[in-house]
């Protein structure tokens, strides 16, 4: 078993509620942190090697570092709850779980950045989540954890939640400013960098909630405590979703580092492929990373273990390689339509490109049409090669990086399982026979 | 705008607008929008009409574009009327690796309309949408605030009927629950 440095008391009944997490050490954290200078605190982060949990994986302490901190202009920081990255559910299960969490380490964050005002902007879906953690918000305000000097330390604090309204695009943190200032969620061109000018022109650090969460346990173990778990530059605990088909979806805190094919196929983790079938994909990182096929998820190139880590699953660039983006881990079966998820995601992004930038306005919806022609039965061998042409005219040449996360599933899709979209256009009527396209598993029958 | 503005908030939801409105330093009341623009479409039978949006424009002190180019932006906010119960089913693929069509289709052939339609009694409009963070307990869908998870044909039976029986007003993601 991992060490547990998030989810050790998910569990505890009645968790959510302030008192239940005192008990269990809740707010230690914080009370810690305020007895130390800010600037230790951004050491402590630096030290821990404790990067982005978002799907970037910037060092989150030299992100703190880079703030600017002008005499007399207020600065904040903004939690990045907008998760929306398909196959990615972890923030919504620790926010829903142990929402007071967030909320110490918005405050250690906080401190840390001089901020005395900052939000968390959740997506607006989640309602039922927001209500949570107001809830929690309020009991924090009451109890003298938030609001006028903090715990006696002279500290003044607030902390707000702000809903957004569906918008994948806000998740990307220069649009979710926008979005934060009631605006269209079009992400700026970059710089001037958040850090000096983000909400309100003033200079803002916007971090994921588990990123935030981190924050905690860092400050409590310290950061060189935090560092050793791990393997070289992926340090500490990384929450994982799993989903597809697998045994045993769900969220699982692991220690960097463990073999991905022991989080495929051990009872600790996804508990192996349902229904006996065998593996055929794995999209390790949300949907924006490239998929890779059994062999290179597994094994490196070279025959090696890949583990779970920034560096191993980015082994080989993309040439043999993925990445471990967000954490959303997507697991396919043997039935599996490689190329009929592939459109759900195209479709995805077309739907959430924010239209500023052509090549991704225009690229995205040229991919989910041809993507659909050739699911019609009506693609032909040089549409292959178009849709291979135009995410390579997306990545790279927009303002934020949509345009990549759109282009990466398609290029690794044709990359690795290129037969699959010539079979189906040399042999139209092999796409019906594909279980996953129209027909998916035993509850089908009773909808025709 | 139109001159004859009838629309108005409730005091409940008028009370809301403005504690929103004071999380945001003088002067920024447009952060304020997003959130208020939920609170209008509780208010104001699930849609935004434009007179809906211009009222919001007025608590905010800003102008109608400023509402109307943010409302059309967000996929949450409905520019037109939609059922008293809106079924918004996921269809990204962690969902329709676990039967998302399926679902859709069946819900299509029960309720006898297309996704984006509402039915003839205005009880139900169906919506497929994008990744809503329940990979893991896919196949899935949202009724208002709800999270409806792990879904069955059974289930999403059970549900409709639920809905059927007890919803009498609109069942938007912000609901009147929310604004006393």
């Amino acid at each position: 078993m991992g060490r547990k440095l998030l989810t050790e008391n998910i569990n505890v009944p009645g968790i959510q509620s302030l008192d239940v997490y005192r008990q269990h050490g809740g707010y230690e954290g914080l009370k810690k942190a305020l007895g130390m200078s800010p600037d230790a605190i951004v050491e402590e982060v630096k030290k821990s090697g404790l990067r982005g949990r978002g799907g970037a994986g910037f060092p989150t302490g030299m992100k703190w570092s880079f703030l600017a901190k002008p005499d007399g202009v207020p600065r904040h920081l903004v939690c990045n709850a907008d998760e929306s990255e398909p196959g990615t559910f972890k923030d919504r299960y620790m926010m829903e779980r142990i929402p007071h969490l967030l909320i110490e380490g918005m405050a250690i964050g906080s401190f840390a950045l001089g901020a005395n005002t900052s939000y968390i902007y959740i997506r607006g879906e989640l309602l039922y989540v927001f209500h949570i953690i107001q809830k929690a918000i309020d009991e924090a305000y009451a109890a003298g954890l938030l609001g006028k000097n903090i715990m006696g330390s002279g500290f003044d604090f607030d902390l707000h939640v702000h809903c957004g309204a569906g918008a994948y695009i806000c998740g990307e943190e220069t649009a979710l400013i926008e979005s934060l200032e009631g605006k269209r969620g079009n992400p700026r061109i970059k710089p001037p960098f958040p850090a000096i000018q983000g909400l309100w022109q003033r200079p803002t650090v916007v971090n994921n909630v588990e990123s935030v969460m981190a924050v905690v346990p860092i400050v409590k173990m310290g950061g060189d405590e935090y560092a050793k778990i791990g393997v070289g530059k992926s340090t500490g605990t990384k929450l994982i979703s799993a989903c597809g088909h697998i045994n045993k979806p769900g969220v699982y805190e692991i220690e960097l580092g463990v073999p991905v094919e022991e989080f495929i196929y051990s009872d600790e983790y996804c508990g192996g492929i349902r229904n006996g079938k065998a593996l055929k994909a794995v999209v390790a990182g949300g949907s924006s990373v490239p998929i890779l096929p059994k062999d290179l998820i597994l094994k490196l190139a070279n025959g090696e273990p890949r583990l779970m880590t920034y560096e191993s699953l980015s082994d080989g660039g993309f040439i043999t390689g993925t990445m471990l983006g967000s954490g959303g881990f997507i697991v396919m079966d043997e039935d599996t339509s490689v190329v009929k998820n592939l459109y759900t995601f195209t479709r995805f992004y077309h739907h959430e490109s924010c239209g500023q930038c052509s090549p991704c306005r225009e690229g995205t919806g040229w991919m989910e049409k041809i993507l659909h022609k050739i699911l019609d039965g009506h693609g032909t061998l040089e549409d292959v090669d178009l849709l291979w042409d135009i995410q390579s005219k997306i990545e790279g040449k927009t303002i934020c990086p949509l345009g990549e996360a759109a282009a990466w599933p398609v290029a690794s899709a044709i990359r690795h399982f290129r037969s699959e979209f010539e079979e189906y256009v040399k042999n139209p009527s092999s796409i019906k026979k594909d279980n996953h396209y129209y027909r998916l598993n035993n509850i089908s029958s009773e909808v025709a | 705008m139109n001159n004859e503005n009838k629309l108005k908030f409730s005091d409940d939801a008028l009370a809301l607008a403005q504690r929103m409105i004071k999380r945001y330093p003088e002067g920024k009341q447009k952060s304020a929008l997003i959130p208020l623009l939920h609170v209008a479409q509780a208010e104001f039978g699930g849609w935004l009409s434009s007179d809906a949006m211009d009222y919001v424009a007025s608590l905010l002190d800003i102008t109608s574009i400023e509402v109307y180019e943010v409302a059309s932006f967000y996929s949450m906010f409905n520019l037109k009327p939609v059922g008293k119960c809106v079924i918004e089913v996921c269809h990204t693929g962690p969902c329709w690796l676990l039967g998302s069509d399926d679902i859709v289709k069946y819900i299509e052939k029960k309720l006898s309309i297309k996704a984006g339609q509402t039915t003839a009694d205005g009880m139900f409009t169906l919506k497929t949408v994008e990744c809503l963070a329940s990979c893991g307990t896919a196949p899935m869908m949202q009724i208002g605030e709800t999270y409806h998870e792990n879904l069955t044909l059974s289930k999403v039976d059970d549900i409709i009927h639920e809905c059927k029986a007890t919803v009498v007003d609109h069942v938007t993601h912000w609901s009147k629950k929310e604004i006393k």
